[in-house]
């Protein structure tokens, strides 16, 4: 091996090193839009590592946003994604994973897109069993236009539109994906990253709806004006006051308080059949010999 | 024998530091720091202190909501703690 001594070092510029999940991400338009301390970036890096080490194909792998702070996942993000309406992220999903049900789709949204604009798709979504991985992250408010009090704002929390507090109850989404029927229902907090990266893994893995409940900080909006601290305090507490119990009662796991125990874990596993497994079982029983899958399924 | 040196290699990329100190308060060996000068965005970015002590575990990748830093486990420990 040649050794080179100090004077003859040639003048050489070192190559920036790479972060492993830069290929999944579109370098070129970062800095990103969010707030420092906010955990929607977390999430999205915990999804860059979760499709990394699960070996998805990613030419088959496609992401669907809806409007809002993690809307703007879809266009951070290096693979097949589409930034839909305000609210009609899982309508676009479910036709695109029936017009070509190799693709594995995943919506990345928000609390208020797909919970309150587009509430109702989620609960028929859930209904349906469609074969979708929906990803919420729940920031407990709108961020993007400004701190409103939204359907998961807990009980007495301050917002721009609730300035004397907030006097309506949120939804407890873990419960509701339960009673609808979604194969998977897990919730995670950003602080829990390694186990919200193996969800993410798992779920993407399922069929049927797998249904994954971010909880993220909100540290300009939500934090500041409930005088909550900052990103770095929520962090802290989310740390101490979230508690792992897999395979909880989901009628129990609600957050209706601003300081409250936060149950997180998988909540639901199960093995009802997906839509199109459904489809093909009944119809094909239903119809017999007549019946055909559509011919640019090609499966 | 135990190894000596550092078994990891922590990579910032200052500029797109957003000074959130989340890799500084969850790094599990506390390895990390405030820097005192600041970045193009007027943010203290983190640097590291003691580098013997990372152990490649990336956790401050993993809490890192900026991609600013990462850290990667060293394969070979014998030319790294040469220097």
């Amino acid at each position: 091996m040649k050794k080179q001594t100090k004077k003859e070092t040639p003048l050489s510029i070192e190559p920036r090193p790479q972060n492993p999940i830069e290929s999944l991400i579109r370098m070129e338009r970062l800095p990103h839009m969010w707030c420092p301390g906010c955990g929607i970036g977390i999430s999205m890096g915990a999804f860059a590592r979760a499709v990394l080490e699960s070996g998805i194909d990613q030419n088959l792998l496609s992401v669907v946003s809806g409007i809002g702070c993690t809307g703007r996942v879809a266009g951070y993000l290096r693979l097949d994604s589409f930034h839909t309406t305000h609210g009609r992220a899982i309508p676009f999903a479910t036709g695109l994973k029936l017009a070509n049900p190799k693709l594995k789709v995943v919506v990345y949204s928000g609390d208020g897109d797909l919970t309150s604009i587009g509430g109702n798709h989620l609960i028929h979504a859930a209904r349906r069993n469609v074969d979708l991985t929906v990803i919420l992250v729940n920031n407990l408010n709108y961020g993007m236009t400004g701190g409103q009090f939204g359907p998961t704002t807990p009980h007495e929390a301050f917002g721009t539109t609730a300035p004397y507090g907030n006097y309506e109850y949120p939804l407890n989404l873990p419960y509701l994906m339960d009673v609808c029927g979604a194969n998977y229902v897990a919730r995670w907090t950003v602080y829990h990253v390694r186990q919200l990266t193996r969800a993410m893994v798992e779920a993407m893995n399922k069929d049927g709806l797998s249904f994954i409940e971010v909880i993220s900080p909100c540290p300009e909006l939500y934090l500041r004006r409930n005088r909550l601290g900052d990103a770095l305090q929520e962090m802290v507490y989310l740390k101490e006051n979230s508690r792992i119990q897999n395979g909880a009662e989901t009628r129990s796991v609600a957050i209706e308080q601003k300081r409250q125990e936060i149950i997180v874990g998988k909540f639901v596993d199960r093995e009802r059949p997906g839509y199109i497994q459904a489809m093909d079982e009944h119809l094909g029983k239903a119809m017999g010999a007549r019946y055909q899958r559509p011919s640019f399924w090609e499966k | 024998m135990p190894a000596k040196g550092p078994r990891g290699k922590v990579h910032t990329v200052a500029d797109r530091c957003k000074g959130c100190g989340f890799c500084i308060e969850f790094c599990p060996l506390k390895a990390l720091r405030a820097s005192g000068t600041m970045n193009r965005g007027g943010f203290h970015f983190p640097e590291i202190v003691t580098p013997d002590k990372c152990s490649g575990c990336n956790m401050c990748g993993m809490v890192c909501p900026d991609f600013a830093i990462w850290s990667e486990k060293l394969i070979s420990e014998k030319d790294e703690s040469e220097s």
